[in-house]
């Protein structure tokens, strides 16, 4: 070997390195260059989050405390009046924010645990696994899943347990489909190779080596995904079949209230009354919305020139 | 090659031009004040590592520049029209027409929906100089003059059913569709196999010396550079370390720096024979479904020892790995391993097995899961195989880390924050932390710089010599073989043509493949293509 002029150092060689930051002052800078929409977005469900914890103490009244007087106008006493029962409405959305976003939170956890280990094992495993699972899942989605919802749950009964089951179980089929085309790209990388060399279990290359790489689409999704289930649990509620009285849903408190409606032309904020619940359920849905976007233009890597 | 270097006859003049790029919430420096002139129908070769901003200065030339890079200084003067101040619309004017590119990836360069003689033409024809049929005569003409087989009719062939040299080739001539006056080649051979680049090489040459074009060369290989270029610029950080004529700079280069590009391959082993076998692949034949890609290859690998294997893509070379591995299992034949027949598939092999052989990747950008730090990269085959945990654990890191001339700081890093020779060290520190006999190299080097390369084969030899691990060495590259096997095995269409000790392979009489493949290695002699070509012709 010849003598070299320079002297080479693997230490001092320095590439297209990033700068070592924390977590924590990642999503500080993110945070800082969020756009406003998303920063809207942000507290609205924060705001919901924390009406959702705090729902006893925030609500004057009980969610089925039942008042003399059904249909009682806007007052001091009663914000929002009362419904056909004398129940107070303001109370009642209050404790709806805790019911119905904490069911539909449930439910997509469930869809995504189901979805996401199914979607992630058919990947690795693209013999008989994928074939069973994608097939069922490709017959499960042929069937337009409300009227599906509405037959199994005619069938198996509305209770809250099997609300969350069923819509979770039909949701869980579009997670498995994502799951499974992310994690496609990223079976074929060397480092799950390496992995399987190494002599890796199933469950540690679908955990440690390919869940954290697939993490930012499956979040984004998990926001929309959140819509559909709160959406799809207020339509079922809506029609009768989905959360049962008393308990308090915005979904049935459309319905319950749905009369009012015609009242407009004589008292407007009783015509407004059962549009409430609605525009709650609206402003979270494009709440979430905004901050879905905002997430996948992010992880997606385009650029605003 | 002499050119009339009067004023007159500057091409393209660049002036104290800097670049900035936008990364990390930051503007850093990528061109900091480089000057450049280009006189007609001359080759102007830029040499430097990756990240020296070879690339950028080569399209700045064109006036462009990649989205989330700005020109912040300097002039780009073009026949004397300034580009960098010209808007976009009249740059357009330019491009495609009078100034041309031709990118490192061919492939990625195409669009497969559309007929290669469209493509070539498309250009031309849009910008009015010449009607369609005027076009296609001319692009005929240049795929019979860069030699592509079947000139008349290849182009109405897609981009998948060409090769890659051919494709390449291909996209030479659609370079030169409009007569430009520059061309700009960005590592145009990087990709090929070296039986390929000689030819696409001879080609390219002798069209940009036919119609009198200049070009600009961006390429990290010197031996290519000294065959193309006319004059040869030397980048590193963004700035020039020297520029004289090829030849010049090839017998005296002044500065430091290029001295130590140029000394780069000087690296070589002594070859050692021994007979102790620790890895035998036993007439194997493998296939991917009904493709047989492999023969009856036998291959023993001596304990402690290298063995390279070389051979262009497609040769079977890798797949060879795949069989030892266990993740193809073989049709026929068996891998023994210690005199030991091992499982054909990689779910029957024990534990122990499994860790007496490792491998390193070619990319080690994708062989390492981005987001895990180096102390679980490294730390993870230390507790699968040796059960070592907590404290253990990381100190047994550290040690692995010191042993590849790395230190304690690197342990809470994410791959991206490592250079590719950093990363490879790494991926090597990984295999070493299971304790292993044998280490499969796959293309190990290939995708990085040649000082940093060397800096790569040299570690891997001082762990050979300190922990007596054999090597099973892949590579399409002839000066690594040189450098770091003892004994050497040329494979081509899934078959051995030859193997034996370094010297008995590399000294004449060879096998027809082994002396083709051979003479295509480019050499520094900036004659090395001419000779070539007269030879085989």
């Amino acid at each position: 070997m010849t003598e070299k002029p320079n002297t080479y150092s693997a230490l001092s060689e320095v590439g297209a390195i990033r700068e070592n930051r924390t977590i924590f002052a990642n999503i500080k800078i993110s945070l800082l260059k969020s756009p406003l929409t998303a920063r809207f977005g942000m507290v609205v469900i924060l705001i919901y989050a924390v009406v959702a914890i705090f729902a006893p103490l925030i609500a004057p009244y009980g969610e089925a405390e039942v008042f003399p007087i059904p249909y009682a106008p806007w007052s001091s006493e009663f914000i929002f009046g009362t419904d056909q029962i004398g129940r107070d409405i303001f109370s009642r959305m209050v404790y709806g924010a805790r019911n119905t976003v904490g069911i539909a939170v449930a439910t997509t956890l469930l869809a995504f645990l189901i979805g996401g280990s199914l979607g992630l094992a058919a990947a690795i495993n693209r013999s008989y696994l994928d074939l069973v699972f994608s097939r069922t899942v490709d017959v499960l989605m042929a069937i337009p899943q409300l009227i599906f919802a509405l037959v199994l749950l005619s069938i198996f009964g509305s209770t809250v347990i099997n609300l969350i089951m069923i819509i979770a179980i039909l949701d869980s089929t579009r997670v498995f489909r994502l799951t499974r085309a992310v994690s496609l790209n990223v079976v074929v990388m060397d480092y799950v190779e390496a992995a399987r060399l190494r002599g890796e279990g199933l469950g540690w290359v679908m955990r440690k080596e390919i869940l954290p790489n697939i993490l930012p689409p499956l979040i984004a999704e998990f926001g929309l995904r959140f819509c559909f289930v709160f959406l799809s649990i207020a339509a079922l509620s809506f029609l009768g079949v989905g959360i049962q009285p008393p308990t308090a849903d915005w979904g049935s408190m459309v319905r319950e209230n749905a009369s009012l409606i015609q009242f407009a032309k004589y008292d407007l904020k009783a015509g407004i009354t059962p549009l409430l619940p609605a525009a709650a359920i609206a402003l979270l849905t494009v709440a979430v919305n905004f901050v879905v976007d905002w997430f996948l233009h992010k992880t997606s890597g385009i650029r605003d020139e | 090659m002499s050119k009339d270097k009067t004023s007159q006859n500057i091409l393209l003049q660049v002036k104290e031009l800097q670049i900035e790029g936008f990364s990390d919430e930051k503007w850093h420096k990528i061109i900091k004040g480089v000057d450049l002139t280009l006189f007609k129908g001359e080759v102007l070769g830029i040499i430097g590592e990756s990240g020296a901003g070879k690339s950028t200065l080569g399209l700045a030339a064109m006036g462009y520049t990649q989205p989330g890079c700005r020109i912040t200084g300097g002039q780009i003067l073009f026949n004397g029209e300034n580009l960098a101040r010209l808007s976009e619309s009249k740059k357009r004017k330019y491009w495609g027409n009078r100034m041309t590119y031709v990118a490192q990836s061919a492939a990625a360069s195409f669009n497969p929906a559309h007929r290669l003689i469209n493509q070539t033409t498309d250009s031309t024809v849009r910008a009015g100089l010449k009607n369609r049929n005027d076009a296609f005569k001319e692009a005929r003409k240049l795929y019979e003059a860069l030699n592509l087989p079947d000139p008349h009719n290849i182009g109405n062939r897609y981009p998948h059913q060409v090769s890659g040299g051919q494709l390449q080739r291909i996209m030479t001539a659609m370079a030169m569709s409009p007569n430009p006056d520059l061309i700009v080649f960005d590592e145009p051979t990087t990709a090929l196999d070296v039986t390929t680049q000689v030819e696409v090489l001879g080609a390219m040459r002798s069209i940009v010396e036919e119609f009198n074009t200049a070009a600009i060369y961006i390429t990290h290989d010197l031996s290519v550079v000294a065959q193309m270029a006319d004059r040869i610029k030397v980048l590193r950080y963004g700035e020039q370390v020297e520029e004289a004529e090829t030849r010049v700079m090839l017998e005296s280069p002044k500065e430091e720096y290029t001295k130590s590009l140029w000394s780069v391959r000087s690296l070589q082993k002594k070859e050692e024979v021994e007979e102790d076998i620790v890895l035998e692949m036993k007439s194997i034949s493998a296939a991917y479904g009904a493709a047989r890609v492999l023969f009856d290859v036998g291959i023993k690998l001596p304990r402690g020892r290298t063995v390279a294997v070389v051979g262009e893509s497609g040769s079977g070379k890798s797949t060879a790995a795949r069989v030892i591995t266990g993740l193809l299992p073989p049709s026929e034949g068996s891998v023994m391993f210690s005199g030991e027949s091992l499982p054909a598939e990689l779910k029957n092999r024990t534990r122990e097995q499994l860790q007496k052989i490792q491998m390193i990747y070619q990319m080690a950008d994708v062989a390492m899961n981005p987001r895990q730090t180096v102390r679980e990269i490294i730390g993870r085959p230390l507790e699968f195989y040796l059960g070592m945990k907590g404290e253990l654990n990381r100190s047994r890191t550290i040690e692995l880390l010191e042993l590849i001339d790395l230190d304690e700081s690197f342990i809470d890093r994410l791959p991206s924050e490592l250079s590719g020779g950093q990363k490879q060290r790494i991926c090597i520190a990984r295999a070493l932390a299971a304790n292993p006999e044998v280490i499969i190299c796959d293309e190990v080097t290939s995708a990085l710089d040649q000082i940093v390369q060397e800096g790569i084969l040299q570690l891997l030899m001082r762990l050979q010599k300190e922990f007596q691990i054999s090597y099973l060495f892949i590579t399409h590259d002839i000066s690594t073989v040189k450098a770091i096997s003892d004994q050497v095995v040329v494979m081509s269409e899934g078959k051995v043509v030859e193997q034996g000790l370094k010297s008995i392979v590399f000294s004449p009489p060879h096998p027809d493949y082994t002396q083709l493949l051979l003479s295509s290695v480019p050499e520094m002699d900036p004659d090395w293509l001419t000779n070539i070509l007269k030879k085989r012709s």
